[in-house]
């Protein structure tokens, strides 16, 4: 029960890929030293964030196809996904973790 | 009018039916990890007593683990590529070298696991242990449940019977494995590095 | 491996036609919700009278655990993923859900899951589960529940999550991908609509409580604090996690209902529903509101003024949908030519009681008169407002409705309206006084109340409430006895529905439509032109509908011999479930097996 590739457009090439794997392991690299260089601790946390959601975006965007592919895929992962979120954030703050400290 | 043969197969969306199914599972796992990763979150600091994760966690060990995965994420891709272009013998490769990565994790994982229980860190200890384990076996289950769909992908391969017209399945394996990948990301971020 | 059509055993078990799978559900679910009655039918006679000793304090609260357990997991989801079984794909104009063996699976792993929990009353010495259906830590810890009787919940809530899962993403890919030719989402019938929202809660919020009863089983099992202060962990992350699960949880049971009650009303108003797209996009905006609302099930818990003004804000807003669609069921019924069939009696029912339950909720939003109302009667009468009077009336609503597409026969009207009226007179006796013993003060889960505490007369007409809602289902019971030879043939179209079940034979045939329609409005048969034409190229004739499978029912037999091996302390038990699953599994995948 094979579908005409109506979901599907052009695959990319396999050096998309590897030019992806490449960035990956850049900001691979880039979070480690992010980690052990002491000058980047006061900007730790938003920043790993924000280098780890690049790498996940180009695994879901790219691997994963979801850029090329139908927008109902990304609106079934997305929907779940952005719930994920908030619900983390809501136990996080209920459990007092945005507490400023004195 | 298009739909003629297709009436008895005629999909709403123009979209496979597995596909759409699979990505519906990727969200609910999605859910499945925060409620996890969130447990982490709020336990953390909590520990009364130690190993705490900046005695224990080795960070160039496990970025090595995270760059296994992420090879291995590649080479998934490549296997799907030739999959669709009807290449068995790279598909063959490259499924087995993704299953082979795929496995060197695992056994990093289990050496990593050995090696926190030998100084003092167990399931019982505190909560970072209860926390970590749990976390981190769960999406360990999961590379393994990957592994094994590789594996048996890889062997109809060898047995011939992975043509283009299976590419579907190989890439709904790929979906997974994929996943499986990001939730690593993840938890590489907020468990190893922001301690 | 395909098996034979026809009547046998056999065929029964390697079913994966939708509309059989249906009718195993409800059966299944009926003869729960029958314990589940029963259950509370003995809580009722234990409370009857102030001091009673009908049963031990222990076996009440084994009684109160399994009543709510049972009601919610065995017989009100599975009544309502009856209908879905069974009517979705009619109304959506397909053949059978998108993956027919994974839909025999969660029939399966339901029905083991059920027997499994139930199995604990077998056992000597009974150790049913006896902490409540929400299971709060740190009651649940092994510390303060050694036997096996938590053990047997947490295995059994984690087998029935599997079953509700498979069940949500079959629904969302068949409502999303099956649907007939110019059946648009927005031409798609409200109780799929209200099926689909509700699949999208239950992959959502399954994960969670799936994490939650993991958690447990590592304290219980494995020796970790997740949830015990001792090591520094907190009880109220059970909470969370559990009523992160429990609200979206009570949108599940009630979604399905709301659903049905939108379809009777315009079926028996001869006019289309008020509003359809507001009803549709309310039901969806419940979905989502519905996540925000959770911390609402714990203002006395001491989570702080900013946690309890948010959630008491979000729980107030989420009343507005919910208002807006009864206004359109009002709507819908104003100025209609009403025909006052079993099923409408049920539809109007239940937009009074729920409607009552709906204001009793808005009372518990806000967090200091929450503070009077929370673990009294008063919740009680809440809570069962809106499931009794709300769900089960709907469900009912659905049986009267249903009943002739599915079996062929009518039930009786005579026989409904007595099984109404005794219903709704016995239910408002049961759970009316409720909300005012639980203002005077009585607890819930306590096995005898004192005299002197004034509210032994109002449990008295609580319990004989109780047992006239007992003897409308005997009524109910007697009329499908009755039916099954002596009810009046159905044909295709008895109520002169508007949605495509109505178009097909009663029962169906196992391929369902002899040509897919081509559908042009959302009331198809109320504008019948657009069903006449055969479109072109379409294949007539008798289209092949798939054979059974083994497999599916073998994998689930996998999962509760899994989870013996926690209760039995033996590791091969464990090898064996997963040798189980993981062949049925393999055998499964590798079955040639046409759509």
């Amino acid at each position: 029960m094979r579908e005409s590739p109506a979901g599907e457009h052009a695959h990319p090439t396999a050096g998309v890929y590897l030019r992806v794997a490449a960035v990956l392991v850049i900001l691979t690299v880039i979070e480690v030293g992010v980690f052990y260089v002491p000058a980047f601790h006061p900007v730790l946390v938003p920043t790993l964030l924000i280098l780890s959601a690049l790498k996940f975006s180009l695994v879901v965007m790219f691997y994963m196809h979801l850029k090329m592919d139908s927008r109902f895929f990304t609106f079934l992962f997305g929907g779940p996904l952005l719930l994920a979120m908030v619900m983390t954030m809501g136990l996080m703050f209920l459990f007092g973790a945005f507490v400023l400290k004195r | 009018m298009a739909h003629a043969a297709a009436a008895a197969h005629h999909t709403s969306l123009g979209l496979d039916s597995r596909k759409l199914a699979f990505w519906a599972f990727i969200g609910s796992e999605c859910l499945l990890f925060a409620s996890l990763i969130s447990t982490y979150l709020i336990y953390k600091g909590r520990s009364l007593v130690g190993p705490y994760p900046h005695d224990i966690l080795n960070i160039p060990f496990t970025s090595i683990s995270t760059f296994d995965l992420l090879m291995s994420s590649l080479m998934m891709v490549l296997a799907l590529a030739a999959v669709q272009r009807g290449d068995l013998k790279w598909a063959k490769v490259w499924l087995f070298l993704t299953a082979l990565l795929g496995i060197f994790f695992l056994a990093g994982q289990v050496y990593e696991f050995t090696s926190f229980v030998h100084e003092g860190l167990t399931l019982q200890r505190n909560l970072f242990g209860a926390t970590f384990f749990v976390l981190t076996g769960t999406h360990g289950a999961h590379v393994t449940v990957g592994v094994i769909w590789l594996l048996t992908l890889w062997s109809r391969a060898l047995g011939g019977k992975l043509g283009k017209a299976n590419a579907l399945t190989v890439e709904i394996c790929g979906l997974y494995w994929h996943f499986v990948d990001v939730v690593w990301i993840v938890i590489f971020t907020v468990v190893y590095l922001i301690q | 491996m395909s098996a034979t059509k026809g009547g046998g055993l056999t065929s029964w078990l390697t079913t994966t036609d939708h509309k059989r799978i249906g009718l195993l559900y409800f059966w299944t679910a009926f003869v729960f919700f029958l314990i589940g009655g029963l259950e509370a039918l003995i809580i009722r006679a234990q409370l009857a009278r102030p001091g009673n000793t009908v049963v031990s304090a222990e076996t009440f609260n084994q009684l109160f655990t399994m009543h709510g357990t049972t009601m919610i997991f065995l017989a009100l989801m599975p009544l309502s993923a009856a209908f879905f079984n069974y009517i979705v794909p009619l109304q959506i104009g397909a053949r059978d859900v998108a993956f027919p063996r994974l839909n025999a699976f969660s029939y399966w792993v339901f029905v083991l899951g059920g027997l499994f929990l139930n199995a604990s009353w077998l056992l000597p010495n009974h150790p049913v589960p006896d902490a409540g259906w929400f299971g709060y830590a740190n009651l649940t810890s092994r510390e303060f529940s050694p036997g096996p009787n938590i053990d047997f919940w947490l295995l059994g809530l984690q087998i029935l999550g599997v079953a509700s899962l498979a069940a949500g993403f079959n629904f969302i890919v068949t409502i999303l991908n099956l649907r007939a030719p110019g059946m648009k989402m927005m031409r798609l019938p409200v109780f799929s609509w209200m099926t689909l929202v509700t699949s999208f809660l239950i992959i959502t919020a399954f994960p969670v409580i799936t994490v939650a009863l993991v958690l447990l089983m590592f304290d219980r099992f494995f020796g970790t604090h997740f949830y015990l202060t001792s090591a520094g962990g907190d009880p109220v992350l059970w909470q969370h996690l559990f009523w992160i699960f429990g609200h979206p949880e009570v949108y599940i049971l009630i979604l399905p209902a709301m659903g049905i009650v939108s379809e009777v009303l315009p079926t028996f108003a001869r006019k289309p529903l008020f509003g359809y797209t507001v009803v549709v996009y309310s039901g969806v905006l419940i979905g989502f509101m519905g996540w925000g609302v959770w911390s609402h099930h714990m203002f006395s818990v001491g989570l702080g003024p900013i946690a309890d003004s948010v959630f008491s804000a979000t729980t107030m807003l989420i009343a507005v949908p919910t208002g807006v669609k009864i206004f359109n069921w009002l709507a819908t019924l104003w100025g209609g030519q009403i025909r006052a069939t079993s099923a409408l009696h049920f539809a109007v029912g239940f937009i009074a009681l729920f409607t009552i339950g709906g204001l009793s909720g808005v009372m518990h939003a806000s967090p200091p008169a929450d503070l009077q109302q929370t673990d009294t009667y008063f919740v009680v009468a809440h809570i069962h407002y809106v499931l009794f009077g709300g769900t089960v009336f709907g469900l009912f609503a659905g049986m009267y409705y249903w009943w002739p597409k599915m079996t062929g026969r009518l039930l009786g009207e005579r026989l409904g309206k007595l099984h109404f009226w005794l219903m709704f007179v016995g239910m408002n006796l049961a759970f009316f006084p409720m909300h005012i013993i639980g203002l005077l003060g009585m607890p819930r889960r306590i096995y005898t109340y004192a005299p002197e505490l004034g509210v032994a007369k109002l449990n008295l007409v609580s319990t004989v409430g109780a047992f006239l809602i007992g003897a409308s289902i005997l009524v109910f019971l007697i009329n499908v006895w009755r039916t099954r030879k002596r009810g009046k043939v159905a044909g295709n179209d008895p109520w002169g529905g508007a949605t495509l079940e109505w178009t097909i034979p009663s029962p169906p045939p196992p391929h369902n439509f002899d040509v897919i329609p081509t559908v042009a409005s959302r009331l198809p048969r109320w504008s019948m032109t657009q069903l006449t034409a055969i479109p072109e190229g379409a294949e007539l004739g008798k289209p092949h509908a798939p054979a059974g499978s083994w497999w599916p029912l073998v994998a689930a037999c996998g999962l509760p011999v899994l989870a013996l091996a926690p209760l039995t302390h033996t590791l091969w038990v464990a090898f064996l479930g997963a040798a189980i699953l993981i062949t049925g599994i393999y055998r499964w995948a590798f079955e040639p097996f046409e759509v």
